[in-house]
């Protein structure tokens, strides 16, 4: 396993409804460790490509491979395997308001493991003392605060040890603080469990805290616009667009300043 | 399958070292920290707790798990444990999952209340669900009032719509069930019937039946399954994401703007289903009557015509407004009373169909002593 080993590999990938394309020729590359960004102003097709790679849409066009084996060729019993390895955090934590946490969390292992009953809660309590949440495993989805609910969501996600961990907008909706320490927990998960992190977002302080590698999608061009690790891409890309987005705006602010100056 | 081994040995000098080896993962089912636990606990408690574990091949939470129920006793009682042994991902998240505390008072507990103590909340309970049946009475009851004095707010397209879906949309499954109702009365009847010889009068047992009853119990309870399930479960949703909020402080009342759309256009809808569904039933009866008792065409709806009245057809159309009220009432009350999560809308959507068919039937039984007493 070397650092630099592609783990995800998205090729040539078109999304479209109908006729309508949303994102032509994308293509990159989720290397093992990586906590790789996809960013782009709101609307422009951030989620959907998440849903692409994890086969909840299929692209019009190209190929998702996960450790070079086709992911968008394969039977639906050999994607079930593929995606027992992966672990999504949806956006609004998507937990299931039936459950109690330990039952949210504990169902993926009763389902996917041979453990009992005891040990399926034994488990599903370490994941959500991991999150923070110890303590918590009566509580149902409806009675805990949207932070608590996105880090029970994490607990879910991490439930079978998956390698690769996708984040649909992880901060959105949270206050500073509680995104900076979802951040941190990121950053903590990734290193002692060796995992694969894609996060989609467009919180600027969470892409440059701890994204290592990004692609940014321009809802203009339809395609990606810039690539790279996402502090790179603020001081050294040359398009304008990403750079705007980057510095909040900042940048366009100074060339109109300077303009009329 | 080969699974984590764990094993224990002690120094002269009082450490414990704790030995682990093989893959350990999840699917070779948890070993138990059970078999140290008189290592740890036993007469001479160790001064101290090391780990080894050049043999590890592979781990995951199986392990991290273990390690927690470890290392948590030995710190409650003060034995210090030296984890430079284990590899640092494992350390790490074995930091992670100590370092938020156990919140005090967090762990729900729960305690069944004793027998008494239950009837005693139960019939509360029932008091407050009858108090918020009235009190959402006297709400719709006021709206009315308003859209009488032409103030209420609501989008007319809206209720053109829901118009279209409890009435044009309704056709086929209550075409369905009344053209079976029919043909069953006429069925059950005409073997009853014709054992005296008056099986003509089979078609009376239909008209009858049908127009003074059935239709309107029918229609009313195909529309409680299919209208006011789906009322309740789309104002539940909307109360989940949060639209009944937007409207309150839009200064729109709800009550105007959701419930008495549905009201009216079940109001509407009702009485011409149930006049069509009215028609169809003694269709279906004379089906049976044609078809198996021979009793020609002219004959049956000669009978039809001799036993059903204009009263008799508009008491029926009138008890259908009325069921369809309540469709449109319990919906709605179920709809805005739903908790907000998915689990919650579907139990609305159960309670509202219950509710319809309790006000339904209960209805019926006053409507049968009221028209009885007036000599309808």
């Amino acid at each position: 396993m070397t650092e630099n080993e592609a783990h995800i590999t998205v090729r040539d990938v078109t999304m479209a409804f109908g006729s309508f394309v949303l994102m032509h020729d994308l293509d990159f590359t989720v290397r093992r460790n990586d906590i790789f960004i996809i960013m782009g102003g709101s609307g422009c097709g951030k989620s959907t490509l998440l849903r692409h790679m994890v086969g909840l849409n299929e692209p019009a066009h190209g190929e998702v491979f996960y450790d070079g084996v086709s992911f968008t060729r394969a039977d639906p019993a050999e994607r079930k395997r593929m995606l027992r390895r992966v672990g999504i955090l949806y956006q609004g934590g998507a937990l299931f308001s039936s459950m109690t946490l330990a039952e949210n969390v504990g169902m993926p292992l009763a389902e996917y493991t041979d453990l009992g009953p005891a040990e399926v809660l034994e488990i599903a309590s370490l994941k959500l003392a991991l999150v923070g949440l110890k303590g918590f495993e009566d509580f149902y989805p409806s009675q805990l605060s949207g932070g608590m609910v996105k880090r029970a969501g994490l607990a879910r996600a991490m439930a079978l040890d998956p390698d690769i961990l996708f984040f649909d907008e992880p901060s959105a909706g949270l206050d500073p603080i509680s995104s900076r320490l979802l951040d941190d927990l990121i950053l903590e998960l990734r290193d002692s469990l060796g995992a694969t992190i894609v996060m989609v977002t467009h919180e600027l302080a969470s892409i440059f805290a701890i994204g290592t590698n990004s692609v940014f999608l321009d809802v203009e061009t339809r395609a990606i616009a810039a690539s790279g690790p996402p502090k790179e891409l603020r001081d050294q890309c040359d398009n304008p667009t990403v750079r705007r987005f980057l510095t909040r705006g900042a940048d366009a602010r100074t060339e109109r300043g300077s303009a009329r100056g | 399958m080969e699974r984590g081994e764990v094993s224990a040995s002690r120094s002269a000098d009082g450490t414990l070292t704790i030995h682990l080896a093989g893959p350990w993962h999840l699917q070779g089912g948890l070993p138990s920290p059970e078999g140290l636990q008189h290592e740890l606990q036993g007469g001479q408690p160790p001064k101290r707790v090391a780990f080894e574990a050049t043999a590890l091949r592979g781990w995951d939470s199986s392990l991290v798990n273990f390690l927690v129920r470890v290392v948590e006793p030995c710190q409650e009682r003060g034995v210090p444990v030296d984890q430079e042994g284990l590899p640092s991902g494992v350390r790490r998240l074995i930091a992670l999952a100590e370092a938020v505390p156990e919140r005090k008072g967090a762990r729900a507990k729960a305690v069944a209340p004793p027998l008494l103590d239950r009837v005693g909340l139960a019939s509360i309970r029932g008091s407050e669900s009858l108090t918020a049946i009235f009190s959402f009475l006297g709400e719709v009851t006021w709206a009315l009032g308003r859209l009488a004095r032409g103030k209420a707010r609501y989008r007319s397209v809206d209720l053109l719509l829901l118009i279209q879906q409890a009435g044009a949309e309704a056709l086929p499954i209550v075409t369905l069930i009344s053209f079976l109702v029919g043909s069953i009365f006429a069925f059950v009847g005409a073997v009853q019937l014709q054992k005296f010889g008056a099986g003509v009068y089979v078609a009376d047992l239909v008209g009858i039946a049908m127009v003074r009853e059935m239709g309107a119990v029918m229609t009313g309870i195909v529309l409680a399954g299919r209208t006011g399930a789906a009322y309740a479960a789309q104002l539940g949703t909307m109360k989940v994401t949060q639209e009944t909020d937007a409207l309150t402080t839009m200064g729109l009342s709800p009550l105007d703007f959701l419930v008495l759309p549905r009201m009216i256009a079940l109001g509407l809808m009702m009485p011409l289903l149930c006049l069509y569904a009215d028609g169809v039933g003694i269709l279906g009866g004379a089906a049976v009557a044609v078809g198996m008792l021979h009793i020609p065409p002219v004959t049956y709806f000669g009978r039809i015509e001799a036993s059903v009245d204009l009263t008799m057809l508009s008491g029926g159309i009138f008890k259908a407004a009325v069921y369809g009220m309540l469709v449109a009432f319990s919906g709605c009350l179920r709809g805005l009373q739903s908790g907000a999560s998915a689990s919650a809308v579907g139990d609305a959507a159960t309670s509202a169909v219950v509710t319809s068919i309790v006000l339904i039937i209960t209805a019926c039984g006053i409507f049968a002593v009221t028209f009885y007493i007036v000599g309808i």
